[in-house]
């Protein structure tokens, strides 16, 4: 079985990171790679997998970042996904990055990899917080303990980064030193007797050898993937191994008078709790942590709520006051692009091209990528909240709020980011654990009132609300949204997603004071997802819209009506040159809505607009409501055309007077209820159907949430027109 | 024995057993919460979500586990009080 084998001249090896979460993974992958780093994901399933180039001497590391996990137990799909690489790919080296001053939980999952057989390195990350704490760690004994190699690092300063390095390709290039295995869990004389016959029985095929305690242990607990795995290994045994694995199984449970899986973790805990007597040592007395006195203030039944309010104001805040000179000077620079564009062609020139160029690519794309300062700034508040580790305090003081709408505290983050986007916030809901609260989440994130929809309270609530009510009105638009997505979940937990709600265990981590790198690093992580769906869906999308609103083209005979009404203007003597310009964009503008009338979209604005006039909606603003489908804030773009206004943003006056002199504040406020609960944009669909793996899910939610804004918009307005 | 929900901050407790599924009782071992493990109470959200010290780190456990989780008091630590 274990031949001598040489060291190995390779000079490039892949080395895998596993680490629980919170234990600093991610600043030893940036230490060890550097800018050297690429974001994928694993095939066939939505984690994501980050891979980098680290250097040492003259040998070459492909590190790749597993997912943080607490355990290889094949719990949630980043365990799977872990386990499988693992055990597929079989890296040359493992380093799993343990989190040195929560040492007895995180060497669980290092036992685990010991027993899975990889060629393990320990690094022990925040050495220096341990010393902080008083405690020292006997990093030789620990080792030798262990029966792998022990690197003390501080991942965030880069310290112990070389000497990880060196001690991994000392792993890699000795493959004899790494084929021998580390200490092994005794799981004592009651227990250890029964898994070593179930090893025998597996040792027995070849196929299985290798990993055959591995096996036998997750047998025993009845792993269900292992299971497959042996089938497909030896399927001609499997039967019988399976078999002799229940029995084993039977017996244990029967001595122990408890289940397995729960026998199996006790006895590695103890290994590991014997294994700290041993190399751990407490110099100074234990004190109340830093962290757990600043808890006792922000996790306090009084303070907790307030503090919490107090901060997601601060979070809005900046978004919105900060966003705004940046959000203006975004709108500058698409402006000057297009008009940049649009001077390639001679004055008034009607050329499709430009027309694509200038309306469709870079007013589509431009009028969503306006918001890019304000979601970049969410994400960098909300990248302080996660990396302070306040975000997990956040799903503690929700969580009693959550529990009684049937989901729990993590639910929360997804949440917050929706207000930012709703794809990347469908894309959060991967750390919730279960299809029904992911579900759940998913379904109702889009009322969540999200950044694109803004431009359209914006245009609107100055045009029929008094000074004094504006911001009161905003706030009311977004609580509906809250309140809604409350009832909602409420309700798809009763009823499609019915079950008990699921446990909620989280460790709470030290709260810790975040690099600049890491808040760049994580708000740029998701900003990258929205600005990949700008330029892809959107970009698509926004084509599209344009050539349904530039077909069919108007008849002959109007456009020549419009000339003459121009050449008209052109011979006038009696009025100056301004007046001519006036009167001619008049025309223009005119044209224009004539033209749009005339599109496709148009048309089927015409066509919907019977279904909306119980909303109080007239073929305008369904026309400017279906291309906000495309990207909600194009409802404000669109708008500008069919009121012959011309080119439109939010703070466009002209359109706001068109708008009081057609429709009611009733109206107005009927409008922006739709906006926010009908439809979730063409991207939200996209990144559902991919997250959910299924239209299914996609279709519902794009169905549910028009047909339930539409019977709200209908009751709003109806009621309102008696009342008022 | 009661469960979790009942206890109070300060409180050391030694969990007796879990009324779940193989899974949740699993998961909890692999967390270091077996039975016959001793954890503190830190922050009691009676009934809501509490935070426990168990095994060197601090855990969340939310509102519908902690009425799962029976256990039965040690004692009460000092130098942790709170409300």
């Amino acid at each position: 079985m274990s031949r001598p084998v040489a060291p190995t001249t390779r000079k490039t090896f892949t080395v895998a990171l596993a680490g629980n979460p919170n234990s600093g993974k991610t600043t030893v992958f940036n230490a060890l790679t550097g800018a050297h780093q690429h974001v994928g994901n694993y095939p066939g399933v939505t984690v994501e997998k980050k891979e980098g180039i680290a250097r040492f001497q003259d040998t070459t590391f492909t590190v790749v970042d597993l997912p943080g996990t607490y355990s290889l137990m094949a719990y949630s799909i980043e365990e799977i996904v872990a386990r499988n690489f693992l055990i597929d790919e079989e890296p040359d080296a493992v380093v799993h990055i343990v989190d040195a001053s929560n040492l007895e939980r995180n060497l669980y999952l290092a036992v685990q990899l010991m027993e899975l057989g990889v060629p393990l390195v320990l690094a022990m990350n925040m050495s220096d917080v341990v010393r902080d704490k008083g405690v020292q760690i006997n990093y030789h004994k620990l080792a030798e303990l262990l029966g792998v190699p022990v690197v003390p690092t501080v991942g965030h300063k880069g310290r112990g980064i070389q000497e990880l390095l060196a001690t991994v390709a000392e792993v890699c290039r000795n493959p004899r030193a790494r084929k021998q295995p580390a200490r092994q869990v005794n799981y004592g004389y009651e227990i250890e007797p029964h898994v070593e016959q179930l090893v025998k029985v597996i040792t027995g095929h070849e196929a299985c050898a290798d990993r055959a305690r591995w096996y036998a242990l997750k047998l025993l607990e009845g792993d269900e993937e292992t299971a497959k795995r042996v089938q497909s290994l030896c399927p001609g045994d499997y039967e019988m191994i399976l078999q002799r694995a229940v029995q084993l199984r039977q017996h244990i449970e029967g001595i122990s008078g408890a289940s397995i899986g729960t026998v199996l973790a006790d006895g590695r805990y103890g290994f590991i709790v014997g294994a700290c007597a041993e190399a751990v040592s407490q110099t100074a007395e234990a004190r109340v942590s830093r962290s757990e006195r600043i808890d006792r203030m922000m996790l306090s039944r009084w303070l907790g709520l307030p503090i919490f309010a107090v901060l997601m104001y601060a979070v809005f805040q900046l978004t919105f006051a900060l966003g705004e000179p940046l959000m203006g000077g975004m709108e500058a620079v698409f402006e000057w692009l297009g008009g940049t564009i649009s001077s390639l062609w001679p004055e008034g020139s009607d050329s499709l091209l430009k027309s694509l160029l200038v309306d469709g690519m870079i007013g589509g794309v431009g009028g969503v990528l306006v918001f890019l300062p304000n979601i970049m700034l969410l994400f960098l508040a909300i990248a302080f909240l996660e990396d302070t580790g306040y975000m997990a305090r956040a799903a503690f003081l929700m969580d009693r709020l959550m529990h009684k709408i049937g989901l729990h505290g993590k639910s929360f983050i997804p949440m917050l980011i929706g207000f930012g986007c709703t794809v990347p916030a469908v894309m959060a809901t991967r750390t919730l654990e279960t299809r029904r609260d992911r579900l759940t989440t998913i379904l109702v994130l889009p009322l969540m009132s999200c950044g694109a929809r803004l431009p359209i309270y914006m245009l609107i609530i100055p045009a029929f609300f008094p000074q004094a009510w504006q911001a009161p009105m905003l706030w009311t638009i977004y609580i509906i949204g809250i309140v809604l997505a409350v009832v909602l979940a409420k309700l798809l937990r009763a009823t499609l997603f019915k079950g008990e709600s699921v446990p909620f265990v989280m460790e709470l981590p030290p709260y810790r004071m975040p690099t600049l790198r890491g808040l760049l690093l994580h708000m740029w992580e998701r900003s990258w997802l929205f600005l990949r769906k700008a330029g892809t869906i959107i970009l698509g999308i926004a084509i599209v819209m344009w050539a349904l609103s530039v077909w069919p083209k108007p008849g002959a005979k109007q456009v020549e009506q419009f000339e003459q009404q121009r050449d008209a203007v052109k011979a006038r003597a009696d009025i100056g040159p301004e007046e001519k310009v006036g009167l001619l964009g008049e025309i223009n503008n005119a044209a224009a809505e004539a033209e749009l009338e005339h599109s496709v979209i148009g048309r089927i604005g015409k066509g919907v607009a019977p279904v909306l006039r119980p909303l109080g909606f007239d073929w305008k603003t369904s026309t400017a409501m279906l291309g906000a489908f495309a990207a909600k804030e194009v409802f404000v773009a669109q708008l500008g055309i069919v009121y012959a206004v011309g080119e439109a943003d939010e703070a466009s006056e002209t359109l706001r007077e068109q708008l009081q002199a057609n429709y009611t504040p009733l109206q107005g406020f009927c409008i922006m209820l739709f906006c926010l609960v009908s439809m979730p944009c063409m991207a939200t669909v996209a990144v559902t159907k991919r997250e959910t793996g299924s239209w299914k899910w996609a279709l519902f939610q794009l169905g549910g949430l028009t047909l339930l804004a539409w019977a709200l918009t209908a009751v709003v307005y109806q009621i309102g027109r008696l009342v008022i | 024995m009661m469960p979790l929900a009942m206890a109070r901050s300060g409180e050391t407790l030694e969990l007796v057993n879990v009324r779940g599924g193989l899974g949740l009782q699993h998961r909890l071992a692999e967390m270091g919460l077996g039975p016959g493990s001793r954890f503190v109470v830190e922050t009691s959200g009676r009934p809501g979500p509490f935070v426990i010290r168990v095994k060197g780190s601090r855990l969340i456990l939310g509102h519908g586990m902690v009425t799962k989780v029976f256990v039965r008091s040690i004692g009460k630590t000092n130098g942790d009080p709170q409300p």
